[in-house]
């Protein structure tokens, strides 16, 4: 063994043998975990500084930032931007826009990925349901700029597969543009998630699955129960922990809209439809003539109700499942 | 012998369950495998029409002839994509950024996911606050803005590389790897022993994690390559720009093809015809990359979900 091994040897049987007399358990312990801290150092670094000091510095939402005066030197101004975003005509739509499309996202993609995992296990052809595994987990890796590309070539009325099977089925031109119609927005946001993450977000569930023992359904078999019985009643509440914690990490962000994909698909014709908070506080908080403060505001408002929802939902489920399903 | 004569049973039941499904039984299998295969298709079809269009002639692109198989097949989109200066430039930046990236992160994450693992560690609760409170909250995008021209990292490469050193949820899945696959007898072993903490995590906790590290190896690396907002906010520079804001230039942003962008004055003059069967053929080259590699790298994924799900 090399030198520097034995040297930490000896400091180890010595410090168990005869533990220095007036050494405080703080320190002892330090004196044993230093590697460890030494370690982290550099993670805790980073956190506090791409992390925390952002939060330090949404202190703005309260100031009238002004580049000259820096965070610091500007001016306290209380609640002035909140009250500007809550008394903008443009407030209730953007509002209602973030919970009507991040609701409806939360109804068709929560559930559709548990019947699908639910449908999967039912397959009793191991090399079809690999197959059907292989192939709908494909779109996941898509970039979402390439998503919403393909959406848009896919959708277009003239040279798409939107207007050839229009013209297909017998129509004459072409069908009108969809892309720009506000109220097809939320359909095809929706929809086209579902198209990329049906398979995927149905992993998790069909690991949970695997867990049912056979012995389980075997005994349901013998006693008469069809499959769909055994469905209901051995492979539903054997994912119900997991879909429990699912649940409460989506509720948790349902203000948090992803800026990306909303952003690429936005244009001036859907905007009254497609106009989201994420993309409200990237407008008017860093594009043209950017008011730091006012998009601040907007963005903490959004965080802490996210926040809010997501301590509500994870105290509900707590009370709800006698501490089962919770996050922490 | 009874484990046999148990197996023998267990083959006959299963036997005996083929023969004798019920009536019931049979139309719900038959719906299900109806149910699979539609939506198989609905899967799969936007992908073939998407390859197919790229292998077919602009013309028949532009009058939206094809739809599942290439029409006047022909590679005219792919040959403006090859002249088109900035999806070159956008890929070698992409590749530098993923891989540079991908290496940060991992060596970040293990830095902080090591230390997390072990249960005695001091401060430990503390740390780990720390860490998951940034999954809750955050200061938003623009202090966040302001904090990296205060730092002088707009317009610079490191901005999407330094950043988003950790990803807290992959963070949790390493340290839940090490805590539940490296067996503690061999740290006590170690530790009897007197190796320091860090020699144990570098010469016996990493080599018995390639699982993990592929696993989170894969996902910062799809990430990477597929991300666009950070450049979007921090890069100014189209020199700097990594391939996904290209892609948005020519594929979302833009009607038109921009003609000063391709090299060769004959895919030039094919762009003016050929330019919806460019888009197909653009998309197709730059997700082929991951799409190649993907049938490989599935059960790694797969893994990371399951790794992931484990709560600790």
């Amino acid at each position: 063994m090399s030198e520097d091994m034995k040297k930490s040897a000896d400091v180890v049987v010595t410090g168990t043998a005869t533990p220095p007399p007036r050494m405080s358990p703080f320190v002892r312990r330090f004196k044993r975990d230093w590697q460890l801290h030494l370690l982290i150092l550099l993670p805790i670094i980073w956190l506090l500084i791409f992390k925390y000091y952002p939060m330090y510095g949404a202190q703005i939402a309260f100031r009238n930032y002004r580049a000259r005066a820096g965070i610091w030197g500007s001016p306290w101004v209380g609640l002035k931007w909140f009250r500007k975003f809550f008394n903008s005509p443009d407030f209730l739509q953007i509002l209602g826009n973030t919970i009507i499309l991040a609701a409806y996202s939360l109804f068709i993609t929560f559930p559709l990925p548990i019947m699908f995992a639910l449908m999967l296990n039912v397959l009793r052809n191991e090399k079809f349901k690999k197959f059907t595994q292989t192939v709908t987990y494909i779109p996941h890796f898509i970039s979402v700029v390439v998503l919403v590309a393909i959406l848009w070539q896919v959708f277009s009325p003239v040279n798409g597969l939107y207007g050839a099977l229009f013209r297909l089925l017998g129509g004459e031109g072409y069908p009108s543009d969809i892309r720009s119609n506000a109220s097809a927005f939320r359909h095809l946001y929706v929809w086209s998630a579902v198209w990329q993450n049906l398979g995927w977000s149905s992993i998790i569930y069909l690991a949970s699955l695997s867990s049912v023992s056979n012995d389980l359904h075997e005994a349901a078999q013998l006693d008469g129960a069809s499959r769909w019985k055994r469905v209901v009643h051995v492979d539903l509440p054997t994912i119900i922990p997991t879909l429990g914690i699912m649940l409460i990490l989506r509720c948790g962000h349902i203000l948090s809209i992803g800026f990306e994909k909303v952003f690429l698909m936005q244009n001036s014709l859907n905007l009254t439809k497609s106009e989201v908070i994420s993309t409200y506080v990237y407008k008017h908080g860093l594009q043209g003539n950017a008011d730091f403060s006012f998009g601040t505001a907007v963005d903490l408002f959004n965080s802490v109700v996210n926040c809010f929802m997501l301590l509500t939902v994870n105290w509900i489920s707590k009370k709800a499942s006698d501490d089962e399903v919770s996050l922490f | 012998m009874a484990k046999s004569a148990e197996a023998i049973a267990a083959a006959e039941l299963k036997k005996k369950n083929k023969i004798g499904l019920s009536a019931e039984d049979k139309t719900m299998y038959t719906i299900v495998n109806i149910i699979i295969i539609l939506l198989l298709i609905l899967i799969i079809y936007p992908v073939i029409f998407v390859v197919s269009s790229s292998f077919s002639s602009g013309d028949a692109v532009s009058s939206g002839r094809d739809l599942l198989w290439p029409v006047e097949p022909s590679v005219v989109g792919y040959d403006i994509v090859f002249h088109y200066r900035t999806v070159w430039s956008g890929f070698a930046n992409t590749l530098l950024y993923t891989v540079a990236g991908t290496a940060w992160n991992l060596f970040m994450t293990t830095l902080a996911a090591y230390p997390l693992s072990r249960r005695n560690f001091q401060g430990r609760g503390i740390y780990m606050t720390l860490f998951t409170i940034t999954m809750f909250f955050t200061g938003g995008i623009i202090p966040h803005y302001l904090l990296m021209v205060n730092l002088g990292l707009t317009n610079t490469r490191w901005a999407l590389i330094i950043p988003g050193a950790i990803n807290v949820h992959n963070m949790i899945i390493m340290r839940t790897f090490f805590r539940n696959s490296i067996p503690g007898e061999l740290q006590e072993a170690a530790m009897l022993d007197g190796c320091s903490d860090i020699r144990y995590l570098l010469q016996i906790v990493l080599p018995l994690s390639k699982a993990v590290m592929s696993v989170l190896l894969l996902y910062y690396a799809v990430g990477h390559w597929n991300s666009y907002y950070s450049a979007l906010l921090y890069i100014r520079d189209e020199t700097k720009f990594p391939l996904q804001l290209i892609l948005r230039t020519i594929l979302i942003a833009s009607t038109s093809t921009d003609l000063t962008q391709i090299e060769s004055s004959s895919a030039q003059e094919a762009a003016k015809s050929a330019g919806e069967a460019m888009r197909y053929a653009l998309i197709v080259v730059s997700t082929a990359p991951i799409l190649v590699v993907y049938p490989w790298i599935q059960k790694y994924f797969e893994k990371g979900v399951m790794i992931g799900s484990v709560k600790g």
